[in-house]
């Protein structure tokens, strides 16, 4: 409410500064129709307002002024010195009345029926208007200075403010070609700075505050309710997250029509919800909030939910899916099915919503612009969407490559990976003309960029690079380009028609060197290539599912604090889950802490004796296959991926190295060392232990390897001590002269390079304990 | 009546463009191509910080194509439907005062020309064809279309 009369105000003050000039001439000349029609519209508004915001006494004086105003535009009346004198006072109590209402003061005193009266005609009570009021009002009140600006001069501004952006960075460049000079590279970082902060504050200029979006949502969804016979409260949160103004027009639709489905199939009618013990009235909540350089829009409903089965049988029926793969649908991608083409679960037809048409469009708009949607359902509770949208349109993170000696950009929102054509995992085939490429197991269509541009590249296609792209709406497919150079954040610019007629480009941008690059388009890509991205979209989806878990991926991590406060990570892959325990169930046995689980009693890790919490400690619950213990932490950060490098720990222990995990040091927990540590007395084997030789030099093996070597029973000695029953060594390592039984190589690819390769990849810690055990028990 | 005309020259012939909606005249040296663009779009090209759609005026005249490999090239640098576009032109002449409102051609011209007339005027070198700036861009395929 405050907000809204803010606005009122700052729109009165506005009227009235506009009306000064039109208020004097009027009052020479009294028969301007045009002053007098501005006159009026201003007791209009101000009237039209004040019975909205419950100010009566504005109400009354706008109200008799408007009358008075209305007999003489209909020329019942002529404007007399008198009237003029009498509406001119008027104006100016109003401008005294919303100045006080700024300031949240007292109405200032004083009846207003002189003034009113002052109106009637033939009227003699001589009112003197004073003129000065409405500046000195101004002048009073220390409110944010605004200004109203047009939207097209804020574009040129922030279009000029691109354009610096772009010509500081071609003198970053050739600055950084010439021989340098402190004072002037000094003076370029000043410039440099001050430019980033005006792009920022220009670029806020450009944010509205999604309020405005907002705003019509309550009338829209009450309108919609009356006309089903159902009861909405909506619930509005986070109106003051601002967006560019042009997602916002392109979220609007989107939104609407969520909120459309929300009420309509969603929200039960009254009777329906007070027998599944609800209560009457349904509730939509809809909030906004910032999320990194992403604004998260969700829109929950406590209605009956989506009904995933029905989901399944509708696209079996109309033959979107098949039987066999509906079975194998997990609930999350039953619940997907919403954005498939021709789809819905209304019963029937209604003219809200339910033809069918709709979801899909969402998913496809809302992927123009650069953002996801997501469903969350649970039948008989309720559903959540979430709306994910970048916060601009005009600056984009890309991908520059090139064919031949061209640049091109890509988005990199549409980028899932990137590979080596020439890569271990990754095979080129010809299929009836067509590439096709396997990378790890997973075939997608493979197009070569300058066969898609009609380019003359000299490259072989196995000497490219494919860049793995997942198109709005559509399946993923490869794009074979020559060279990949450099992510960059592009302002990008519609191009011309002629441009955009061919379907491949999103617009144009400028490089560093001023020269203009090609912005494409992923989807009107696959569709010149050739590629079919819709018929094969559900078939490649379900196949993808097994395919990712034996794909290597990348190192996942879970980074939390430990008891003790430390920034550690442990990988994913040996946390079972989080149990929270209480503290009487951890005691000291059998020579170390242990805690209870339910029937289970595990070593703990993680935690000194003294650092024993007083009530409740929560713990992860590791698992290297046989064993499990607990190891205690204070909170989950986050889940993370490893993508710095690992600084070994000098010595092996619980840590095994530091490494950079969201741009701040963690440390890395050795799973193998805590299982070794913890478990090692039980697995302990009794008689003279086998010897197994490491390189003493390889910090992996050294750390990350030895107690693995140790935990299945053996006795880890460096180069040259004594002879050893098995020697592990890297697979480019020279193999020492040292008598020794067995050898085992390990690789640190996760494939074999050629079929004769018997080494072992070095995270595969089943194949590595066979090879350890079998040698270990031959050496007994 | 005394509208102001840019006299250019393409494929050897003397026209006019309606000079108020010539930005500037530029010479342009660098030149990205656009693949799989409609042959008269001769690529893009940078001026001041902003992108350049390049028209070769011959392709989108059916005249022939110009060659821009060999250096420096001139161009009307004009702005349509938000969009600026440089036209490559041999050679931009003068700029002239029109002396009397365009007039339909009456005689047979190429099919190329026919489509970008906008009429013939008098100056003070004689009678000239004005050619419509946005036929020019949109060049053959807009007939086609």
């Amino acid at each position: 409410m405050d907000d809204l009369i803010a606005d009122f105000v700052a729109e009165c003050r506005e009227m009235l500064e506009a009306l000064g000039g039109e208020i004097v001439a009027w009052e020479a000349e009294p028969d301007d129709r045009a002053r007098l029609d501005s006159i009026f519209r201003f007791v209009h508004t101000v009237k039209g307002n004040c019975g909205f915001f419950e100010f009566p006494r504005l109400e009354a004086l706008s109200h008799a002024a408007e009358d008075a105003l209305a007999d003489v535009r209909a020329g019942r009346r002529r404007p007399d010195g008198s009237l003029v004198s009498a509406v001119l006072a008027i104006i100016d109590r109003i401008g005294e009345m919303i100045a006080a209402i700024d300031a949240g003061e007292e109405m200032p005193a004083g009846g207003d029926s002189a003034l009113i009266d002052a109106l009637e005609p033939g009227s003699e009570n001589n009112v003197t208007p004073v003129a000065t009021t409405v500046a000195e009002a101004q002048g009073k009140i220390a409110a944010p200075r605004t200004i109203r600006l047009s939207v097209e001069l804020l574009d040129r501004v922030m279009s000029g403010v691109s354009d610096m952006v772009l010509a500081r960075n071609e003198l970053a460049r050739r600055l950084r070609e010439s021989p340098t000079d402190v004072p002037v590279d000094g003076a370029f970082e000043r410039l440099s700075s001050i430019i980033a902060e005006m792009r920022d504050a220009i670029t806020r200029t450009r944010m509205q505050r999604i309020e405005n979006l907002f705003v019509a949502l309550p009338r829209m969804v009450r309108d919609l309710s009356a006309e089903l016979g159902k009861q909405v409260l909506v619930d509005i949160e986070g109106g003051d997250v601002e967006l560019d103004r042009e997602m916002i027009e392109m979220i609007r639709d989107p939104l609407t029509h969520i909120i459309r489905n929300a009420v309509d199939h969603g929200i039960e009618k009254p009777a329906e919800r007070l027998a599944a013990g609800k209560r009457e009235i349904g509730i939509l909540c809809v909030s906004a909030r910032q999320s990194g350089n992403q604004i998260l829009i969700d829109i929950q409903d406590d209605g009956r939910g989506i009904d995933g089965k029905r989901l399944i049988e509708k696209a079996v029926a109309s033959g979107t899916i098949s039987k066999a793969d509906a079975a194998l649908m997990s609930p999350r991608e039953q619940l997907a099915l919403i954005f498939e083409a021709g789809l819905s679960t209304a019963r029937e037809v209604t003219a809200i919503s339910g033809r069918g048409v709709g979801m899909d469009v969402v998913r496809s708009n809302v992927e123009r612009i650069g953002g996801i949607v997501e469903v969350d359902s649970t039948a008989g509770v309720g559903t959540k969407m979430t709306l994910r949208v970048p916060l601009t349109l005009t600056i984009i993170p890309a991908l520059t490559v090139s064919i031949g000696n061209q640049h091109f950009a890509i988005p990199r929102s549409a980028i899932e990976e990137i590979v080596r054509a020439n890569g271990e995992s990754v095979r080129l085939e010809q299929i009836g003309g067509a590439g096709v490429a396997t990378i790890r197991g997973r075939r997608v269509p493979e197009v070569a960029l300058a066969d898609i541009l009609g380019l003359e590249s000299p490259m072989r296609d196995d000497e490219r690079t494919l860049v793995v792209l997942r198109p709005a709406g559509g399946d993923i497919y490869a794009l074979a380009v020559d060279r990949i150079h450099d992510h960059e954040e592009l302002v990008v610019k519609p191009a011309a028609p002629a441009v955009m007629a061919t379907g491949l480009y999103a617009g144009t941008t400028l490089a560093d060197d001023g020269s203009p690059i090609l912005l494409f388009d992923p989807a009107g890509l696959a569709k010149v290539g050739g590629v079919k991205l819709e018929a094969q979209e559900r078939a490649a989806r379900i196949a993808q599912g097994p395919a990712l878990a034996v794909a290597p991926k990348a190192t996942e991590v879970i980074l939390f604090r430990g008891l003790d406060g430390g920034r550690r990570a442990l990988r994913l892959s040996v946390v079972d889950r989080i149990e929270e325990v209480s503290a009487d169930d951890i005691r000291p046995a059998a020579g170390q802490l242990r805690v209870q689980l339910g029937e289970a009693i595990l070593p703990l890790a993680g935690v000194a004796d003294s650092q024993l919490p007083k009530d409740k400690v929560r713990l992860f619950r590791l698992n290297d296959g046989s064993h499990e213990i607990g190891y205690c932490f204070q909170e989950v950060i986050d889940l993370a991926v490893l993508a710095h490098e690992i600084i070994p720990a000098d010595q092996a222990g619980e840590v095994s190295g530091v490494t950079l995990i969201g741009g701040q040091p963690a440390e890395l927990i050795d799973a193998h060392w805590l299982f070794a540590h913890h478990l090692g007395a039980a697995s302990r084997q009794l008689g003279e232990p086998p010897v197994c030789r490491l390189p003493s030099d390889d910090p992996w093996m050294q750390n990350m390897l030895r107690p693995i070597v140790e935990a299945a029973g053996y006795r880890v000695v460096g180069e040259g001590d004594e002879d050893a029953d098995v020697v592990i060594v890297a697979d480019d390592a020279k193999i020492g002269k040292s008598a020794s039984r067995r050898t085992i190589r390990l690789r640190s690819e996760p494939e074999p390079a050629n079929a004769k390769d018997q080494s072992i990849y070095r995270y595969d810690r089943a194949a590595l304990l066979v090879a350890l055990k079998s040698t270990g028990a031959r050496g007994r | 009546m005394n509208e102001l005309l840019l006299i250019v020259t393409i494929g050897g012939q003397r026209v006019a463009l309606h000079a108020d909606a010539v930005e500037s005249v530029v010479e342009l040296d660098t030149l990205i191509p656009v693949p799989r663009a409609a042959p008269h779009v001769a690529g893009l090209s940078a001026l001041r910080s902003r992108v350049l759609t390049v028209i070769d005026c011959l392709r989108s005249l059916e005249l022939g194509e110009t060659n821009c490999a060999n250096g420096v090239r001139e161009a009307a640098v004009v702005e349509f439907d938000g969009h600026h576009y440089a036209l490559l032109v041999d050679l931009v002449e003068d700029v002239v005062e029109a002396q009397s409102d365009p007039s339909p051609v009456r005689a047979a011209m190429g099919a190329g020309w026919e489509r970008v007339s906008a009429g013939m005027v008098e100056t003070e070198s004689g009678p000239l064809l004005v050619v419509d700036i946005a036929g020019l861009i949109a060049g053959v395929e807009a007939k086609a279309a």
